[in-house]
């Protein structure tokens, strides 16, 4: 027995020096992970915490519903900038899933492995863009030489979420099955056939929950509006993307600026209306993902 | 090593229902064969360098059972697979050679690989109904997804749901999902669904390997049913699934065909050492 020279004495059972320095090392190495893995949920704890306290206390119905007070006075509403914000996001959403699905289907269903690849990359590149440098390029080619516009800020946030919808499209694709493809070749199907009405439909679930994705991460997208829709013609209910369009994250960014304390709360306030809309979303996202997984596992 | 169902034609299922009774007038089928012969001609079939099958020459006859045997890897999925040009679906998968259904080679050049694929259906090791479509589409998914409307649907779907001995078990649920039933009806589901399609030819890649015995026992008296109507080709690991539903049985090793003879002829009396060491289990 040649392990028996480690250990000083006794049993062969009960562990040396060498032993309980590794079910140290263990411990500490469990503890540390576990403590990240807590310090990562308390975060996000900490900040929805803070928000709702510092922005319940300006949130009632009419918040939701009025237009903002004029400057100084009290009561006012964010409809402007939800009204503002549905309309840009719902305009970059209708642009971004059609072309992301489309991309993820060319990708995962007709494309070589090597075209594949490069798309990924590419879409992995344009994911990485910072949102800034999208918003001047749209300034750039949109707004110079005309103005602001909410459809300059649409497609600004349609190339934010176009790598997103694309990319979980991809996984969700590349998760249906390969038999039911071959189940369709099978009986003499055209592909596309096979991908409109097989594997897209398969798919359906997690397809939405890429889609949701991407609007929970545009919602909150300030950067390129700042470019193309910060500077608003009047406080009222805007629905043409012609002209700059208010909207949450610019109205949080100017509100919290402002030297009005009574802003402040309006602030924490709108943080708190776009916190709870991207928790839901996440929400609603998760639904549709266990739907598919539950489809594709057969109940 | 019993080949008693495979050559009685009075064979019926026993727990058939009168109005799932496979008649031909339930099925509305000719009585005439219909099904075509499938010749294979010196086919060579290649994974990217790798060749998996060598100068494969057979024909498999009209209207008959032929069941495919041999060692896993020996090629015999590959060799179905090529006979309705399955095979060169897999990236970096190509095949020489000759496929003649009837007089016609599947792999000529003008050729429309889903006509191809029409007349000679395939069904699955594993059941794969899809997911989104209910029993009914499912059956209905190879005749609506080409563009089949109306009546003539509905009723093809009843047709070949009665003839795979399902339809008494399924008729009054025709719009729950298909993989809401058991493993073997749905491997029947997928049976229905390659008759639907009307083909010539029947291929079957180990339609039984996932079954429990009981499911396997009614897919193989399926088969025993089909064959007055379709030309079958039934790859199998099981060689008593071979006698019991082949009428002539292939062994092949590493790509070639070794061996073709009558599958009585094939257990008893084999021709070649090879075959003669694998049907006795010395390998494989």
């Amino acid at each position: 027995m040649g392990a028996g020279s480690l250990q000083p004495s006794g049993s062969r059972l009960v562990g040396g020096p060498r032993h309980r320095r590794r079910v140290a090392v263990n411990r500490l190495v469990e503890a540390g992970c576990t403590l990240a893995a807590i310090l990562a949920v308390a975060v996000l704890a900490l900040v929805v915490i803070s928000v709702l306290i510092k922005g319940l206390p300006a949130l009632n119905l009419g918040f939701f519903t009025q237009e903002p007070a004029p400057f100084g006075q009290p009561g006012g509403g964010i409809a402007n900038s939800i009204v503002g914000s549905a309309i840009l996001v719902g305009l970059a959403t209708a642009i971004s899933v059609p072309v992301g699905i489309m991309v993820a289907v060319y990708t995962t269903q007709f494309a070589g492995p090597r075209v594949a690849g490069a798309i990924r990359f590419a879409l992995d590149i344009l994911n990485g863009v910072p949102t800034i440098v999208t918003g001047v390029f749209i300034f750039g080619l949109m707004v110079v030489g005309n103005q602001q516009s909410g459809w300059a800020a649409a497609v600004a946030l349609a190339i934010v979420e176009l790598p997103i919808v694309a990319r979980s499209a991809q996984e969700v694709l590349a998760l249906v099955p390969r038999s039911l493809q071959e189940a369709g070749l099978a009986l003499g199907l055209r592909r596309w056939r096979i991908v409109v009405r097989i594997v897209v439909p398969t798919a359906a679930g997690g397809l939405i929950t890429g889609a949701v994705l991407g609007v929970a991460r545009v919602a909150g997208e300030t950067a390129p509006l700042l470019f193309t829709s910060s500077i608003f013609s009047d406080l009222g209910i805007t629905t043409s993307p012609s002209q700059a369009m208010p909207n949450i994250p610019v109205t949080i960014f100017s509100l919290s600026e402002s030297p009005a304390p009574a802003d402040h709360a309006r602030a924490w306030a709108a943080a708190l209306v776009l916190i709870l809309f991207v928790l839901l979303l996440s929400v609603v996202a998760r639904a549709f993902h266990e739907r598919t997984r539950r489809r594709l596992t057969g109940r | 090593m019993s080949t008693r169902r495979t050559h009685s034609n009075e064979m019926t299922t026993p727990d058939i229902n009168e109005d799932e009774h496979p008649d031909l007038g339930a099925l509305g089928a000719p009585v005439a064969p219909t099904g075509h012969s499938v010749e294979v001609q010196e086919l060579n079939a290649y994974y990217g360098s790798e060749q998996a099958l060598r100068e494969v020459t057979l024909t498999f006859a009209a209207n008959t059972v032929t069941a495919i045997i041999g060692p896993s890897g020996c090629g015999k999925s590959t060799l179905v697979r090529c006979i309705n040009r399955m095979h060169e679906e897999i990236p970096g998968a190509r095949a020489e050679g000759r496929v003649l259904l009837g007089d016609e080679d599947v792999y000529a050049p003008k050729v429309d690989i889903t006509a191809v694929r029409r007349a000679i259906g395939m069904v699955f090791q594993r059941p794969n109904p899809f997911p989104t479509m209910s029993i009914f589409d499912n059956v209905a998914a190879g005749l609506k997804l080409a563009g089949m409307r109306g009546e003539a649907v509905r009723e093809r779907v009843h047709r070949s749901l009665r003839a795979v001995g399902l339809w008494g078990e399924v008729k009054d649920r025709l719009n729950r999902p298909g993989i809401g039933l058991s493993g073997g009806q749905q491997q029947r589901l997928c049976i229905a669904r390659t008759i639907a399609v009307e083909p010539e030819v029947i291929l079957m890649d180990e339609p039984a390997s996932a079954l429990d015995p009981i499911s396997t026992l009614r897919v193989e008296e399926l088969i025993a049913e089909l064959k007055s109507r379709y030309t079958i080709v039934i790859v199998t690991h099981n060689m008593q699934q071979a006698g019991r539903v082949a009428d002539s049985t292939v062994f092949m090793l590493d790509g070639s065909l070794v061996e073709h003879a009558p599958t009585q002829q094939m257990f008893t009396n084999p021709r070649d050492e090879r075959t003669e060491r694998y049907v006795t289990g010395k390998f494989g």
